[in-house]
């Protein structure tokens, strides 16, 4: 049930008469929400910094899907056999469809999509840093599929349950079909790992130069994180990154096995006592040059996107025009 | 390779792959985020289709990874490169128009590929719909739209003569596919305010084309990019 | 001029007969007639519906935020887009 302090900050989109009157309601109804383990709606009262920083969260998150498409992209034109082309253009495709989930999500808070994808292509809004590695070889959409969705998975379960609603709700739908992502991805690994010498080593390969840019995905150790400690209490973020890292390992050393790859640390070991992996440092510093702009493929990435969306103008601007004639069209018919 | 050629699986199948191919270089590339999804789906049906159909034939990862150029059947219209939208949607409403129209008639009959087509032309309905709204955009939008349509729908003109070339087991009135053909996609055109194409539908050159074999320029380096990696692998599965 | 000009659409979806249309989501369309076909490329590829409705978001009056998680029936084509579909072998497991 909600109580009446709720209710009354739901119906803020009426207008109260005094703003600072009915400021500290509000912000007790919606820490009481958000404590309660109730879901922020977009018409509710909520503090301006839990706004921004969904906002920049989920823009962050949906560039990664669309920037996501290109590295695998990449591989479409050339997979090695029929079955495994379909697989990857329906899973560059559900990236797409990701990415329109998520902007429809930002859109909920106020801000358009064309704002997000202006900063996105100016450089003021980020994406996911492991895009910015290259796909050298057929494999590399394997390890993909396996390590860096693997990875997005166990960052985005807990964001089912995030506070805010229609986040929470494209996170499901998203989760639901990233899960087909990581199985094709161990399943096409597997097939190489078990192919012919050269398939193995193409595989090991490609684990070899993927597995440490996955566990960056995490973010920085949590005593250099910026946000993490305001996003945990609103209850945008479940679990620090140091936590979920671990998790992440501790699900990869046994997949890692079964598919007859090595995890390329020579750390990683398990800890009876800790009852978890131990595991070797990252390099903090090519995590900070990838995140600055200096990795192999940042200025590619977004090239590539700014010129889709450049040279798309024109056929936004046609339907654009079309739908204003027409409409103008069956307007003036009706009231004929 | 074996040479019983089953030369209507492989035309329809040629068909579909190709086109399912190039519609696939769309990923990441696409004027707006819709599209990426509606182009991706366009070429998963095809990809459907095209992997039913040569499976009729053969094992399709032979049929399409090991095939030379010339042991291709497809129309030489599917494999032309995308250009820009207008050339990849005029593209679109060619084919779709002939698809759908051929599905149509193959699916009412009894024969072989009856199941298949009944299935294919509710898929190809909908590639066929979505090619004339956006003609429609295109055509009837702005000025620099017209004329990219315009230009497009000219350019890929002269492929559509073969299409209407009869295909060896495939019992068609191929007359009649033709004026019903120009008569939907004529007004397709007058709708988004475009001219018919004068022009012939067909190439001067008599060598023949697509449905004998006979390819255009780029294709072959389609297939090259197509075919490396699992050439590269003799007998390896993946 | 930019997509500002293809304005924003809610999608509901109808997922099987016999159930009422759900709110999906939303997405970008010039006009209606895209925005039922970009619904239906976007919303219903794993064969999630039977119908759908587009209305704009501007036309839409709301009192307060009452919108339910949309449930998905799995679609009977294109298999490889579940999980399911891919052997993982006995013992692996969180995958």
């Amino acid at each position: 049930m909600a109580t009446a302090a709720q209710r009354a900050a739901r119906t803020r989109a009426d207008g109260p008469a005094d703003e600072t009157g009915f400021a500290a309601a509000y912000e007790t109804a919606f820490d009481a929400a958000v404590a309660a383990d109730e879901r922020i709606e977009p018409r509710d009262w909520m503090p301006e910094a839990y706004r921004a920083t969904l906002v920049r969260q989920i823009a962050q998150h949906a560039h990664s899907e669309i920037i996501g498409m290109q590295p695998e992209a990449n591989w479409i034109t050339r997979a090695p056999s029929l079955r495994r082309k379909a697989i990857l253009m329906a899973k560059v495709q559900d990236e797409a469809g990701h990415g329109l989930y998520l902007y429809s999500a930002a859109e909920t808070l106020g801000t358009s999509r064309d704002e997000l994808l202006d900063k996105l292509h100016s450089g003021r809004q980020k994406y996911s840093s492991i895009f910015n590695y290259p796909t050298l070889t057929w494999a590399d959409v394997g390890a993909i599929g396996w390590l860096v969705d693997g990875a997005a998975i166990t960052n985005q379960v807990p964001l089912c349950r995030c506070s805010y609603g229609p986040y929470a709700r494209a996170m499901v739908r998203i989760c639901k079909e990233e899960s087909f992502h990581q199985r094709q991805g161990y399943e096409l690994l597997l097939a190489l790992s078990r192919g012919t010498p050269e398939q193995h080593a193409m595989a090991q390969d490609a684990v070899d130069r993927w597995w440490w840019p996955s566990l960056m995905m995490f973010g920085p150790p949590d005593d250099e994180s910026q946000h993490s400690a305001q996003s945990m209490e609103w209850k945008i973020k479940r679990h620090s990154n140091d936590e979920l890292r671990q998790r992440f390992v501790d699900i990869c050393v046994p997949q890692a096995e079964s598919l007859g790859l090595t995890l390329p640390d020579p750390e990683l070991v398990w800890n009876e006592e800790r009852g978890h992996h131990d595991f070797g440092e990252i390099d903090w510093t090519e995590f900070r040059e990838v995140l600055k702009g200096n990795g192999p493929c940042n200025e590619q990435r977004i090239t590539q996107r700014r010129r889709a969306h450049e040279e798309g103008a024109w056929v936004r601007d046609a339907a654009a025009a079309y739908a204003r004639k027409h409409t103008a069209e069956e307007h003036g018919k009706a009231a004929a | 390779m074996t040479v019983t050629v089953d030369a209507a699986a492989l035309a329809l199948g040629d068909d579909a792959l190709v086109l399912s191919h190039r519609l696939g270089e769309w990923a990441g590339h696409a004027p707006v985020l819709e599209e990426e999804v509606a182009l991706a789906n366009i070429a998963l049906d095809l990809l459907g289709q095209a992997r039913v159909l040569l499976s009729m034939a053969g094992d399709e990862d032979e049929l399409a990874y090991l095939r030379e150029e010339r042991a291709f059947r497809n129309l030489q219209l599917v494999e032309q490169p995308n250009g820009d939208f207008a050339h990849t949607i005029a593209r679109q409403l060619y084919f779709s128009t002939y698809q759908r129209l051929l599905y149509a008639h193959l699916a009412s009959g009894d024969g072989r590929f009856a199941g298949l087509a009944a299935k294919a032309v509710k898929e190809v309905a909908y590639h066929q719909d979505h090619a004339e709204q956006w003609t429609l955009r295109l055509g009837d939008g702005t000025d620099i739209s017209h004329e990219r349509m315009r230009t497009a729908c000219r350019a890929l003109w002269r492929y559509t003569g073969e299409m209407f070339e009869p295909v060896e087991g495939l019992d068609v009135d191929w007359e009649g596919l033709r004026s019903a053909w120009l008569e939907s996609v004529s007004a397709v055109l007058l709708r988004a305010t475009l001219d018919v194409p004068e022009g012939p539908p067909s190439g001067a050159w008599s060598a023949g084309a697509g449905r004998q074999g006979v390819h255009t320029e780029p294709f072959g380096l389609m297939l090259a990019e197509m075919q490396h990696l699992h050439r590269s692998h003799p007998g390896a599965s993946w | 001029m930019t997509t500002n000009d293809w304005p924003l659409w809610e999608v509901f979806v109808r997922s099987r007969r016999g159930l009422s249309h759900t709110h999906a989501g939303s997405l970008h369309a010039p006009d209606a007639e895209l925005a039922l076909r970009n619904a239906r490329d976007l919303y219903t590829r794993r064969g999630e519906g039977v119908s759908l409705w587009v209305v704009p978001s501007s036309a839409i009056t709301a009192s307060s935020p009452d919108e339910k998680d949309p449930f998905f029936e799995p679609a009977a084509d294109k298999p490889y887009r579940h999980p399911t579909f891919y052997e993982i072998p006995e013992g692996v497991q969180h995958l």
